[in-house]
């Protein structure tokens, strides 16, 4: 009843390519931002903010960047934690060594740049090889990254095993404090990246990505030069996951080694893609949540059934839980929860008279 | 020189073989079904752990009720929910000999698992051959569990999302395993004599020095792939198999039922994890890493190939070998070159070596070549 596009006119170019065609679409989407900027800060508690406001929202990132690597492009990749703790340590390193540089926009840039670059190297294997054989060959940039902060002395300041810490972080004079300042910034970030990558994959090189992941070598006949193309959204894939790896290690941890990237970071992100939906950047998003939320909950459920369980018993039944329910919902609908967000509103749209 | 350097080989290859009994199991189900099966891993710590758990003398470990409480209701949850749909089918389908065996066998099976969690719950430590067996069923059950519940609803999805569900399953199987049996560190005792023996004392000083589980686990491992081959090659379930393999839709319209053959290819991988649990069981004790294990023999595949059993084992044989050498003959030169804080490259050295080998030839070794048409 609400949800009708009857009678919005389309009637120059501009209204035609803008993001979002329809008005209550738009009317959702800023208030959404708008409630995020404005009334969470007004209500959030401590824990709120560190336990899921910023995981969800630095994850959301990094799946944003994974999504545009498997679902635009098509060339699954299992090394997103090496990428975010390159981009982590890249980013220590510039604010340990270059104090002038002690703003944390361009410290993040800088983690993000030199995870694309790093992104570039690693990406160069998928000319040659496809599909599984990729997914594996990536793995190898995860073990080898994780392996080079553990063991390369240089990169972690000497510091045992790899673990750092940073402190006294600014923005352009704004000191970066508690929960909120790092939420707020968050955000702000999260919402940029956001739109850049939304007008990346709607373009002609979102375009010539998915052009490669729907044939490579159809692509390739119609003028798409697979090399560039393909590196192209390694980088940019990177460059994403990069900042929200900086992200991670500096408003979210504070202090972290490498164990904080590993194997399982990358799968945790490539699940939020899968979940969310492979090729859809709303989807990243409920990826993410779905992702942080089910452990916090099945953390909460025994407690609040009044149920007696050892902390041990809770690890295996989480495992479980999030087995079965990742089987469930790829059973159920394996285009992700992206593709269910869009029935719901293409069933909005005939609400209440279906015909 | 030739000495360590030999016997750092002949440790590597005969790790190499058990790289290569994981990268088996992924080798089989790829084979026959397309999927790359991530749970391999977890299906060896699940095997691992039943043996070990059954035939555990010290009563002592017993695990508390919550975890007996926990595992019967999802066996029972799986069970009701198996048995759901094999009662729908008897209805539609009527009362044919082949639904009343299946029902039957479902009986039998669950009959089995509740026989053997009422008894590893008591007391009892069984005899390795008995446990071996009951495992033995309980991976083919485990089998059909995931082609029933899962597999069969997701029929002609895309690769990655196939890969996604065995992420799934992996996730489950490691909770489940550790619900039933516990976490704790448990032994396999296969009854090996633990001294190491010495070969060629007279050729080097000093001999080579070999350990005898390890012999052993090369040897399960050469009968497994003759029988493999013997299987794949010479018998009609083996044709059927390949066809499978070569084309769902040309094999399902030849008459070939796709269902059976996915569940008896789960099930022989099942048994391979089996084999594989037990050897790393029985050399490094049963715990929650094994399923890690899952992740060494991912370069032997690409090394390999996909979709080749002799793959699999020539890539172990290359990973193991390459990895300890590069440990021990490498790492000292980049710790001196860059000032490392100690080695450690064997996880990454094997993938970097597949990774080369697959520059040169993208299929893998002995992979079927690639054929792309638009």
């Amino acid at each position: 009843m609400l949800y009708r596009e009857a009678g919005q006119f389309k009637t120059d170019y501009a209204a035609d390519q803008q993001i979002f065609p329809i008005l209550q679409d738009r009317i959702f989407v800023f208030g959404v931002i708008a409630a995020a900027f404005a009334i969470v800060p007004a209500i959030a508690s401590e824990y709120l903010y560190t336990e899921i406001l910023i995981p969800f929202l630095i994850l959301s990132l990094a799946a944003i960047g994974l999504n545009i690597l498997v679902g635009y492009c098509g060339q699954v990749s299992l090394g997103t934690g090496g990428f975010m703790a390159v981009g982590a340590y890249a980013a220590y390193n510039l604010w340990l060594r270059v104090p002038e540089a002690n703003n944390l926009v361009v410290v993040f840039l800088f983690g993000g740049l030199m995870a694309a670059a790093v992104g570039i190297l690693f990406g160069l294997p998928s000319l040659r090889i496809k599909g599984f054989y990729l997914a594996v060959a990536t793995l190898a940039s995860q073990f080898f990254l994780d392996w080079l902060f553990a063991r390369v002395k240089w990169l972690t300041n000497y510091t045992p095993s790899g673990s750092v810490a940073v402190g006294d972080l600014h923005v352009f004079g704004w000191r970066i404090d508690g929960p909120a300042d790092r939420y707020l910034l968050i955000l702000g970030m999260v919402v940029v990246a956001t739109i850049v990558a939304k007008n990346l994959v709607r373009g002609h090189i979102g375009r010539s990505w998915m052009a490669i992941r729907d044939m490579d070598i159809a692509a390739e006949i119609i003028g798409f030069r697979p090399l560039r193309t393909k590196l192209l959204a390694f980088a940019v894939s990177s460059f994403f996951i990069g900042v929200a790896g900086a992200m991670w290690g500096f408003l979210r941890l504070g202090s972290w080694e490498p164990l904080a990237f590993d194997i399982n970071r990358s799968f945790q992100i490539l699940f939020m893609v899968i979940i969310g939906g492979l090729g859809s950047l709303v989807g990243s998003f409920m990826g993410a949540a779905f992702i942080v939320l089910t452990p916090v909950l099945l953390n909460q459920l025994p407690g609040w059934l009044g149920v007696n369980m050892s902390t041990a018993m809770i690890s295996h039944l989480e495992f479980m839980v999030f087995g079965a329910m990742i089987v469930f919902f790829l059973i159920v609908e394996p285009h992700g929860l992206a593709r269910l967000w869009a029935v719901a509103k293409e069933k909005l749209r005939l609400w209440p008279f279906p015909h | 020189m030739l000495g360590p350097f030999l016997e750092t080989l002949i440790g590597g290859l005969l790790t190499g073989v058990l790289y290569s009994l994981v990268a088996l199991g992924f080798v089989l189900i790829f084979k026959a079904s397309g999927v790359f099966n991530f749970a391999q891993g977890a299906m060896v710590l699940f095997a691992a752990l039943t043996v070990a758990r059954l035939t555990d003398e010290i009563d002592g470990k017993a695990l508390g009720l919550e975890h007996f409480v926990i595992a019967a209701a999802v066996l029972g949850a799986a069970l009701a929910l198996v048995g759901w749909y094999a009662w729908r089918e008897y209805v539609a389908r009527g009362s044919g000999p082949g639904e009343r065996r299946r029902l039957a066998l479902l009986a039998a099976g669950g009959a089995l698992i509740g026989g053997v969690i009422a008894f590893a719950y008591g007391k009892g430590a069984w005899p390795l051959w008995v446990a071996l067996a009951a495992t033995a069923s309980i991976m083919g059950l485990l089998a059909y569990a995931i082609e029933r519940l899962v597999l069969r609803h997701l029929v002609n999805q895309e690769g990655i999302i196939l890969f996604m569900a065995t992420l799934g399953i992996a996730n489950f199987l490691d909770g489940f395993g550790q619900t039933l049996w516990g976490s704790d560190i448990y032994t396999i005792n296969l009854g090996l004599p633990k001294d190491p023996i010495f070969l060629f004392e007279g050729v080097f000083p000093g001999g080579l020095l070999i350990d005898p589980a390890e012999l052993f686990a090369a040897g399960i491992a050469a009968v497994l792939v003759v029988v493999l081959a013997v299987f794949f090659q010479k018998t009609r379930v083996g044709r059927a198999l390949r066809a499978v393999a070569d084309d769902h839709a040309a094999a399902q319209s030849v008459g070939i039922p796709l269902n059976t053959i996915w569940l008896i290819v789960w099930t022989v991988a099942g048994l391979v994890a089996l084999a594989a649990g037990v050897i790393w069981g029985a050399k490094l004790g049963v715990q929650f890493s094994i399923s890690l294990i899952a992740l060494k023999a991912l370069p032997v595949l690409i090394l390999g190939g996909f979709t080749s059993v002799p793959g699999a084992i020539i890539g172990g044989l290359i990973i193991g070998a390459g990895e300890k050498l590069s440990e021990i003959f490498l790492a000292p030169i980049l710790v001196q070159a860059f000032d490392l804080a100690g080695g450690g490259i064997e996880n990454w050295f094997a993938y970097m070596l597949a990774l080369i080998f697959l520059l040169f030839r993208p299929q893998g070794l002995f992979g079927e070549r690639i054929i792309e048409r638009v």
